[in-house]
């Protein structure tokens, strides 16, 4: 299927109290165009699954999210990311700080090879956010807790972190994002390495998490997006093809290739 | 919206909600063949016909148990989405409809050798044939519409059955006119009554059956709306 003629988003894209704001945003790998004037609104508080094919450019929207993108040379993002109304992508920005408010976790858990407790308190630490080790226990504990994974850890926090299971350490890098007191979170298929009990208590995690966090998620789980998000963005050929209230994205579609998509007839 | 349904990347689950739709397709086609002998059998008096109604009914009990888990099994195996949720879903709900159908059938066949002894002074014969050929159309109606995502079909269905409540109503006063010219005739009016409500609730089924379309097609839940909801619902884009 080629790339659709003056493509137009279908469904709601805007929304009333939005955290993040994309406009027309466009990225190209070098000469090679990957997105296509996507505009989006991620409200505050919500959970906003991006689904689509592989290489539909999901992933790289999210990227664009806390410049991610700008590891990679040849990688240039055209058009506007406001967070609170502020271009992210602005020259006075710096991305360290960017980063801290827009946190990330990735398909495979991360640690650092340290110990559990050093690899939360690693952040904390670099943004100057704890005045006294006192303040880096409390940083430390919070975070596990809202992770939901205190009460397995509390007992070896200076055992390394990457002795845990697959979803503990899953887990402990939501807790490693979350220690830096982030306003967004985005996740790039954060289940996709774990079994399906480990894959329910993330999915429950990011439930809970909505209350203080907006959370932008990329699965390739239908079943995952349709369980955690509120809303859902189509993605395809680096198109947003269509947005819509994620019990009605499922049940019924406004785009013939959002339909065709998550009732498995390409993908 | 175009719906294929031989798309799937997984043929065996082309197969599947094939499987389930040519079965309803079949439950359909076996229980409106009931209907229309029962029909036949009240009208002529047929009381062979009407045994063979009765006994009948078991398969299309077995039918519904049969459809009914191959839609579990969809639902379990493949968690469909959007048209696919909702195709299964609505054949789901159907065979439940046709298997009340069947029920309704089978009892106009009880009915029917009840009052054998005396049909050649049945009351309201009209009405009841009337209704009844009216009724067979509507469930042919509601299933053709059904395999051809025909919306307009599904809402003449509905319009049909306004038709049938309002023949209802009127074989009622004929009969109660009946009833208090010769309290004699109660005993075989009470089983007219008990026919005719059968053939008044088999138009509501093949009316279910159509909302169903309705869901199928636009996505609108329309179960318990006017016709005038419905018709606004199925041309909205």
């Amino acid at each position: 299927m080629s790339i659709i003629e003056n493509h137009k988003t279908n469904g709601a894209a805007f929304c009333e109290n939005p955290k993040l704001k994309a406009r027309n945003v466009g990225v190209f790998y070098g000469e090679k165009q990957a997105i296509f004037d996507v505009s989006l609104d991620i409200g505050a508080n919500e959970v906003i699954a991006l689904i689509g094919p592989s290489g539909c450019g999901k992933s790289t929207f999210l990227r664009c999210l806390n410049r991610m993108n700008d590891t990679i040379d040849i990688c240039h993002v055209s058009g506007e990311i406001l967070l609170d109304g502020e271009n992210i992508y602005d020259t006075k920005v710096d991305v360290v700080p960017l980063r801290a408010r827009v946190g990330m976790v990735f398909q495979k858990p991360n640690p650092f090879p340290k110990s559990i407790y050093d690899n939360i308190a690693y952040g904390p630490r670099i943004h100057g956010l704890a005045h006294s080790r006192v303040d880096l226990d409390e940083i430390v504990e919070k975070s596990l807790q809202r992770a939901g994974l205190w009460n397995e850890v509390k007992d070896r926090l200076h055992s390394p972190g990457t002795g845990l299971s697959g979803g503990q350490q899953q887990r402990l890098c939501i807790a490693r994002t979350i220690a830096v007191d982030p306003e967004v979170i985005l996740m790039d298929e954060p289940c996709s390495a774990l079994d399906p009990i480990a894959t329910a208590k993330i999915e429950e995690l990011i439930d809970e998490l909505r209350e203080n966090y907006t959370i932008a998620i990329v699965t390739h789980s239908m079943q995952q997006a349709a369980r955690v998000s509120q809303r859902t963005a189509y993605f395809h050929l680096g198109q947003l093809i269509e947005v819509n209230p994620t019990d009605q994205v499922f049940t019924t579609p406004e785009h013939t290739l959002t339909e065709a998509y998550i009732t498995g007839r390409f993908g | 919206m175009e719906m294929n349904f031989n798309q799937h990347i997984s043929g065996q689950f082309n197969a599947d909600l094939e499987a389930i739709r040519n079965h309803m397709m079949g439950m359909g086609g076996l229980v409106e063949r009931q209907v229309a002998n029962a029909i036949e059998a009240i009208c002529s008096g047929d009381t062979r016909v009407a045994d063979d109604v009765i006994r009948r009914e078991d398969e299309v009990d077995k039918m519904e148990v049969t459809i009914d888990h191959e839609c579990t099994q969809i639902l379990v195996r493949r968690q469909p989405a959007a048209s696919d949720l909702r195709m299964v879903l609505a054949v789901s709900r159907v065979v439940r409809d046709l298997e009340r159908i069947g029920d309704e059938a089978s009892k106009i066949a009880i009915h029917t050798l009840e009052v054998a002894d005396n049909s050649s002074n049945q009351l309201c014969q009209q009405a009841m044939r009337y209704m009844g050929a009216e009724v067979v159309k509507m469930i042919s109606g509601a299933l053709d519409a059904f395999a051809r995502h025909d919306v307009d079909g599904a809402i003449d269905v509905v319009r049909n059955d306004k038709l049938v409540d309002q023949q209802y109503a009127s074989a009622l006063r004929e009969l109660i006119t009946y009833m208090m010219e010769d309290p004699r005739s109660i005993g075989q009016a009470i089983n007219i009554l008990w026919i005719l409500r059968a053939i008044e609730r088999i138009g509501d089924h093949a009316r279910n059956i159509s909302e169903q379309v309705i869901y199928l097609v636009k996505g609108t839940d329309v179960r318990h709306s006017s016709l005038t909801e419905i018709e606004e619902q199925a041309h909205k884009e």
